[in-house]
């Protein structure tokens, strides 16, 4: 499934990598964590883009790149068709100014000193063509409204709020600029299941308000699937597969997508007994060693002698190319074609060396 | 009956004044039984379990009230020593984050092995070689290297099932896991709630599972109790609770969950926050929140009503719940 609507903004061949050095004064590379290893994706205008994946798998080191908080090793970030990531000085400012972000963690991404008017009134601080001086004011208290919040609250401080309120203010922060894109990395994930709702309703909400386009970055798949259009879902650095919601989740053609979504517990006790689930063996492997070929291999069911040779390519397998199913959708597995998982009751795949390792790379 | 928690009763002093975090608790578990304790931050599922652990920290916690029974003793009138042999041997727990509670300067084979010198009278080599047995049956991969191992050189699932190990080195007859997945993805939790539930099986433990997540207590729960600012709202067998909530609360939960059915719609949040536990509302601590709440929900606290046999709800209205009325 393309993407609705016009492209606003397209990531082409990204890469992040972060390099291991040895030594203190001539420091020598001896290797580099490839948090972000090669990633495509477009994003609609007015569309939301989820991205899920596990911790490691570098879906937060993409919302950075895409922030222009880092600059990528390769590749390129169109916006609006045009190159931002060898933008710098005044237009990378202009440009960030449209692209916003809202962190995960309500706690530490507010200052603790600085009221919550400041907070949500610095941007216009670093952009004063933004908003003139005598306005500002009146449009934090705007935003506090638009958020649910009380503007009365200008005056208080972060710790004065509890973590649903928190996160509001940090959306608040985030659209004080009238951005066109904003990038959510895992905004629900600390929040209390019952406020977690609130907070979902809240961005979907300010989506058609203010004619929004998300890029929406998390690990819970049931959220990720009711705020998305399309999803992404990644696996040691590069999205393994990526389609309609629909298409993802009723029709996984990568047996991580598979795995992935037999995991997930489900809240119906009566499907206990029903339910087949892939467990997978082992970890995931480090990110300073990427297996050869299909990254995905040794943990993989499926895997057979070419997927050690060959990197399987992002894209619609051959067999569904011409049709309109729901299988027809990019996924980088030489199998993908099989769509029933062919060892669903019996997964033994049995981890080869280098498949050990602590997978808690950059997340 | 195995653990038989009575009204049981824990405040904290704290600089607001003195919150109370438990107030009146009652649950059970049996030999054998998944009871799964459910509740967001600050309902008091955490203190209840660290209460019957006996590793509250007191002050500022103090136990104001109640009782624990474990196989009929009471353990709040056991002394220090008394007490300490239990835990351990008798009962055990998993913590979520098992990076900060495992120590890291010890190697996992002695962390492991401890158990077994302090309360079996090992030798240190014979500790060793348990060890080994034990991080074999959680399937640690190559053990007998891995166990000259510190916490930091594991994986997070793979220092998960390392504390699951120790909670079960000396088979204790209760299990309390404490959001024991909670930090893990979730391929990893998968693994983890597997073998946590076939281990529990085979040694027949009760385990209590302290958790917010509606979907792995769906998975591997018997009987479920609901809490929220320190009370238990619903208490019910899973099925039940599950196909028809008898208290508001839960069912604003389970309505808070995204389903495929309501993609592209509003998600049925439950409005306002969680009380501050040093103000706890009169009355129903939930009727802030509540779509049902009424004048008498206002003044007076409803009781564990007996919706059917084994199943409680703590509100004046739990027919109109029960049959959706307020839908």
């Amino acid at each position: 499934m393309a993407p609705t609507g016009e492209p606003i903004l397209e990531a082409d061949g990204l890469v992040k990598h972060y390099p291991l050095t040895r030594g203190v004064l001539f420091k020598k590379q001896i290797g580099a964590v490839k948090a972000v290893d090669g990633v495509d994706f477009t994003l609609g205008r007015g569309e939301t883009l989820g991205i899920v994946g596990e911790s490691g798998c570098g879906k937060s080191t993409v919302a950075k790149l895409l922030c222009s908080l880092e600059r990528p090793t390769a590749g390129s970030i169109r916006f609006k068709g045009e190159d931002i990531t060898r933008l710098s000085g005044r237009a990378l400012k202009a440009v960030r100014r449209n692209i916003q972000m809202v962190f995960q963690d309500p706690y530490t991404s507010l200052n603790p000193r600085m009221t919550v008017g400041d907070i949500v009134g610095e941007p216009y601080e670093i952009h004063p063509e933004a908003a003139p001086k005598g306005d500002r004011r009146r449009r934090v208290r705007e935003l506090l409204d638009v958020v649910g919040l009380d503007p009365e609250y200008v005056n208080r401080y972060p710790h004065q709020f509890s973590g649903g309120q928190r996160q509001r203010i940090g959306i608040a922060r985030g659209l004080a600029l009238r951005p066109e894109v904003i990038v959510a990395d895992e905004p629900v994930s600390a929040l209390d299941v019952s406020v977690q709702a609130q907070v979902i309703n809240l961005l979907v909400r300010l989506q058609s308000e203010f004619d929004l386009s998300y890029v929406f970055i998390a690990h819970d798949l049931s959220i990720v699937r009711h705020i998305s259009d399309r999803v992404g879902v990644m696996y040691l650095g590069r999205i393994v597969e990526i389609g309609g919601d629909a298409e993802i989740y009723d029709h996984p053609t990568h047996p991580y997508t598979q795995a992935l979504l037999s995991a997930v517990p489900v809240p119906d006790p009566a499907a206990r007994e029903r339910r087949e689930r892939i467990i997978l063996t082992g970890d995931v492997p480090s990110p300073t060693n990427i297996p050869s070929g299909c990254r995905f291999r040794t943990r993989c069911w499926k895997a057979q002698r070419r997927c050690a040779e060959e990197v399987p390519v992002l894209a619609v397998p051959a067999a569904f190319r011409d049709t309109s199913g729901p299988a027809a959708h990019a996924s980088a597995c030489h199998f993908a074609e099989e769509i029933l998982p062919a060892g669903r009751s019996a997964p033994g795949a049995v981890p080869p060396e280098g498949a050990r390792g602590n997978g808690n790379g950059p997340g | 009956m195995l653990l038989d928690v009575r009204n049981l009763r824990v405040d904290f002093r704290t600089r607001d004044g003195v919150a109370h975090a438990v107030n009146g608790v009652s649950y059970h578990v049996d030999a054998g039984e998944t009871l799964a304790v459910l509740g967001e931050s600050g309902s008091g599922k955490s203190v209840t379990a660290q209460a019957v652990m006996g590793i509250l920290d007191t002050p500022p916690g103090r136990i104001s009230g109640g009782q624990i029974l474990f196989r009929g003793q009471d353990l709040l009138k056991l002394k220090g020593e008394e007490r300490r042999r239990i835990r351990g041997a008798g009962m055990a727990m998993i913590f979520q984050d098992a990076l900060s509670a495992l120590n890291p300067v010890m190697t996992v084979g002695d962390q492991l092995g401890e158990m077994f010198v302090v309360h079996r009278g090992m030798s240190r080599k014979d500790a060793r070689a348990k060890a080994v047995e034990l991080m074999d049956r959680v399937r640690i991969p190559a053990a007998a290297q891995r166990v000259r191992d510190h916490p930091h050189q594991f994986s997070g699932g793979m220092r998960q099932r390392i504390m699951i190990a120790m909670a079960l080195a000396l088979e204790p007859a209760l299990v309390i896991a404490d959001e024991p997945t909670t930090a893990l993805d979730v391929t990893v939790q998968a693994q983890v709630m597997d073998l946590l539930a076939e281990l529990q099986r085979e040694y027949r433990m009760g385990l209590i599972l302290i958790t917010h997540d509606l979907g792995v207590v769906a998975d591997v729960a018997d009987r479920i109790v609901v809490m929220y600012a320190g009370r238990i709202v619903e208490s019910a067998p899973v099925h039940d609770i599950y196909r028809a909530p008898a208290h508001p609360y839960t069912r604003g939960l389970l309505d808070s969950v995204p389903r495929l059915d309501l993609k592209g719609r509003q998600l049925s949040a439950i409005r306002g926050l969680p009380p501050n536990l040093v103000r706890i509302p009169p009355g129903c601590s939930f009727h802030p929140r509540c779509p049902l709440a009424q004048d008498v929900c206002r003044t007076d606290e409803p009781p564990l009503y007996e919706v059917s046999d084994g199943r409680g709800s703590a509100c004046h209205f739990w027919r109109e719940c029960l049959h959706g009325a307020d839908r």
